[in-house]
């Protein structure tokens, strides 16, 4: 069928494309050996200058991570880790903060430039002092994680005014030790599984989230992750914290340098809900996802979780994979408050020989507690991707209810999509729904699309686009435009 | 401008069905003048749909012999967004479904792809939308129709407004209507068919795909063509409808057997 040997044509060129953030920062780093031992752990803990309890909580996850067993229970395939062989710690050399542009590291600024950060916002990353006023334009605050260590902190004051701690976590640790120590590993604890541990053992850095009691957070709060240094495995730590009454929207968008070796990023993500406060986590990541020939890409094991510790609380997940060669994630919620609720918007794509197992986790506790999940995946050239979510009803979630849609669109004949729902449900009075379809881009799209003037390339665009349109419009309009890009980006050469 | 606006030769195209190929059209000659509209008619199965995606460049069938021009150009050397950027149009008889894709923004996407390979200004927002009312307004078609998915939950006479929509919007100089009639009541037969009408000039052209006598009788055809296992059997003006209404087929078929 012609019409098929076409699609895999353009699959086939799919992988053929350089991939646009690939680039690389040359700047001075200040690297641990490689290896992971308890002196590792306590070299990270001494140069960030830590507190005698979060050195014990260190170790208590090391201890517990050497008794644990990486899990194979995903539909992922890679060759060993071998954990003593990576950079458990890189930062970039500290010195005194600038005073303007021009102190700071040039090749620093390029990064930024190439990120298509806006000067006046590099300048602020940078930690440059701008007159008043400039400040307050852009409506976006920005905690820039250049390798692990959080280079600097804008719009600090905007946030500070309101009473929102928007900060790296490693200053958190410095400046607000008694909201860390009562929070971090609360909802996703040390021993909580093997990636968890082994992030709560190194973390480097991250950001730290505190908004208190009936406070809107006055803007978005956004991060930019980036992998740099060769070799060196990524363990950020986020912990958002939003008090009573209060909401914040935070988007982290995720890019890296292109590299040979596998890169290991096991990231942790802790979210607090209390009663009627609610909490919009938005990713965009398209870190390297390895060449056409399934050669170098991330490996990204995250740990993402949020507790709706109050009553009518609410999560909501938001993501948008199109990068790593391996992505293992499932942003979950724990519905804990009375009436809480849990949400899970993703789309995932996967091409060449990326493959992903990604999905989410509602547990619901509280009554009358209410999740929805809408995941859906593209699977082109010999990618592999599975949504595996679990949705779990406790005894006592009396008239809770779930609903969960997984769609599947294939393009092409060599890749694979899989559904994986577990369903558990121990109240009677719980609702929980599950549907799921899998489709193919049609040739009848195709030709309609082309007939009417669209290339090939713009109709595949159009359709996948439509096709997750049902997650674009969760996300915050500055990045619903991003994905869009990035997703045509990711897809491009799978037809034409 | 040459005379033969759409000239087609011989023309033999199969499928693959499976493991053996089904012969569809077996040499089709059909000669379209600049300003004419013509009509085809015949039985099920007699490759008329087949000849519209074969010139409009459908990948599932194969070409195995004769020609195609449109415009001095070889109609079957170019992509089916080329041909369409030369002026060709093709109103589905089964319009496809798009879930997700807002209609109006598919259609500015058409429009500027097609204005942009014609060496024209894209629209933007505004000027588009100004047009896109205008037309909508003539083909009685609510706005909300604009803002629902490409053809997703539309009812059968809907999806034939938006094709015509989308002729008007893309300004063709050669449109094929296969069996846009199918499925409409007899007031939005006349819409559809002064869709088409107001269109018709010295550079337009149009190939009129129909079972029916009746939507010739609001799309009055210069030539009608009768095709039977693929191939045109038997033309003749405007008054052929009625003859082929009036005694069926079968007097063309013996004759061609």
């Amino acid at each position: 069928m012609p019409a098929v040997a076409e699609t895999r044509k353009t699959v086939e060129t799919l992988g053929q494309n350089t991939y646009k953030w690939g680039f690389e920062t040359d700047i001075e780093m200040d690297i641990a050996p490689k290896g992971l031992n308890e002196d590792t752990i306590r070299l990270i803990s001494s140069r960030k200058n830590e507190p005698q309890w979060l050195l014990e909580w260190r170790l208590k996850a090391y201890r517990s991570w050497l008794e644990m067993r990486e899990p194979t229970w995903a539909k992922v395939h890679y060759p060993p880790i071998d954990y003593q062989d990576v950079h458990y710690y890189a930062a970039p050399r500290k010195k005194p903060g600038p005073k303007s542009l021009e102190e700071v590291d040039p090749e620093l600024l390029r990064t930024y430039e190439k990120l298509g950060i806006p000067l006046h916002e590099q300048a602020m990353l940078a930690g440059v002092e701008l007159p008043e006023g400039e400040e307050a334009r852009p409506p976006v605050a920005v905690d820039a994680v250049f390798d692990s260590v959080s280079v600097a902190t804008t719009f600090r004051k905007t946030l500070q005014e309101a009473g929102v701690i928007f900060c790296p976590i490693s200053e958190a640790v410095q400046e607000h030790p008694e909201l860390v120590r009562k929070y971090l590993g609360s909802v996703v604890p040390v021993t909580d599984n093997f990636y968890a541990a082994l992030n709560a053992a190194v973390f480097t850095d991250g950001s730290f989230v505190f908004v208190p009691k009936g406070v809107r957070c006055p803007m978005e709060l956004s991060t930019y992750f980036r992998i740099n240094a060769r070799n060196t495995g990524q363990f950020e730590r986020t912990l958002i914290i939003v008090e009573d009454g209060a909401s914040v929207s935070y988007l982290e968008g995720c890019t890296a340098p292109m590299r040979d070796e596998n890169q290991l990023h096991a990231a942790v993500v802790e979210l607090v809900a209390m009663e009627d406060a609610s909490i919009k986590y938005s990713t965009v990541q398209n870190w390297y996802p390895g060449d056409e020939n399934g050669k170098g890409g991330i490996y990204n094991f995250v740990t993402k979780r949020g507790a709706c510790r109050g009553a009518r609380s609410k999560i909501s997940w938001t993501q948008v994979e199109t990068g790593s060669a391996i992505t293992w994630k499932y942003p979950s919620c724990i519905l804990q408050g009375e009436g809480s609720v849990g949400e899970f918007y993703s789309v995932a794509v996967t091409n060449n020989h990326q493959q992903a197992d990604t999905g989410t986790k509602m547990i619901h506790i509280g009554r009358n507690t209410r999740s929805t999940i809408i995941a859906k995946t593209i699977s082109a050239g010999q990618s592999d991707s599975t949504y595996r979510g679990l949705v779990r009803m406790m005894p006592k979630a009396a008239g809770s209810r779930n609903f969960t849609q997984c769609d599947s669109l294939l393009i092409g004949d060599r890749c694979g999509a899989h559904t994986v729902p577990y369903i558990e449900n121990r109240n009677m009075s719980a609702r929980v729904e599950h549907e799921a379809t899998t489709s193919k881009i049609s040739e009848d799209q195709l030709f309609y699309c082309r007939q009417r003037g669209l290339s090939e390339e713009d109709a595949v665009g159009l359709i996948v686009n439509g096709f997750c349109k049902d997650v674009l419009k969760e996300l915050p309009m500055e990045f619903a435009v991003e994905a869009q890009k990035l997703l045509q980006i990711s897809l491009e050469g799978s037809v034409g | 401008m040459s005379k033969q606006f759409v000239s087609i030769n011989g023309l033999c195209a199969r499928i693959d069905d499976g493991e053996a190929h089904k012969e569809i059209l077996r040499g089709v000659d059909l000669e379209i003048p600049a300003g004419e509209v013509h009509a085809i008619m015949g039985p099920n199965g007699s490759g008329k749909s087949t000849l519209s995606y074969v010139l409009a460049g459908r990948e599932d069938y194969e070409v195995t012999g004769g020609t195609a021009t449109f415009k001095g150009q070889d109609l079957l050397a170019l992509e089916p967004e080329e041909r369409a950027a030369l002026g060709l149009f093709l109103a589905f008889q089964t319009p496809v479904e798009l879930p997700g894709v807002n209609n109006a923004n598919f259609l500015r996407t058409a429009v500027n792809a097609v204005r942009r390979a014609r060496g024209m200004d894209e629209l933007d927002a505004v000027a588009f939308l100004k047009a896109v009312r205008k037309e909508t307004k003539h083909l009685s078609m609510s706005d909300e129709m604009l803002k629902r998915n490409v053809n997703v939950g539309f009812s059968g006479g809907e999806k034939k407004r938006n094709e015509v929509l989308q002729m008007r919007m893309l300004q063709p100089s050669f449109a094929i209507l296969d069996e846009t009639d199918s499925g409409l009541d007899i007031d939005a037969l006349r819409i559809v068919a002064e869709g088409v009408n107001s269109l018709r000039s010295p550079d337009f052209s149009a190939l009129v795909i129909t079972h029916h006598q009746r939507l010739l009788d609001y799309i009055v055809p210069d030539r009608i063509h009768v095709m039977a296992k693929g191939r045109i059997i038997h033309s003749g003006g405007p008054e052929l409808a009625r003859q082929l209404e009036a005694q069926g087929y079968a007097q063309f078929l013996s004759e061609a057997a």
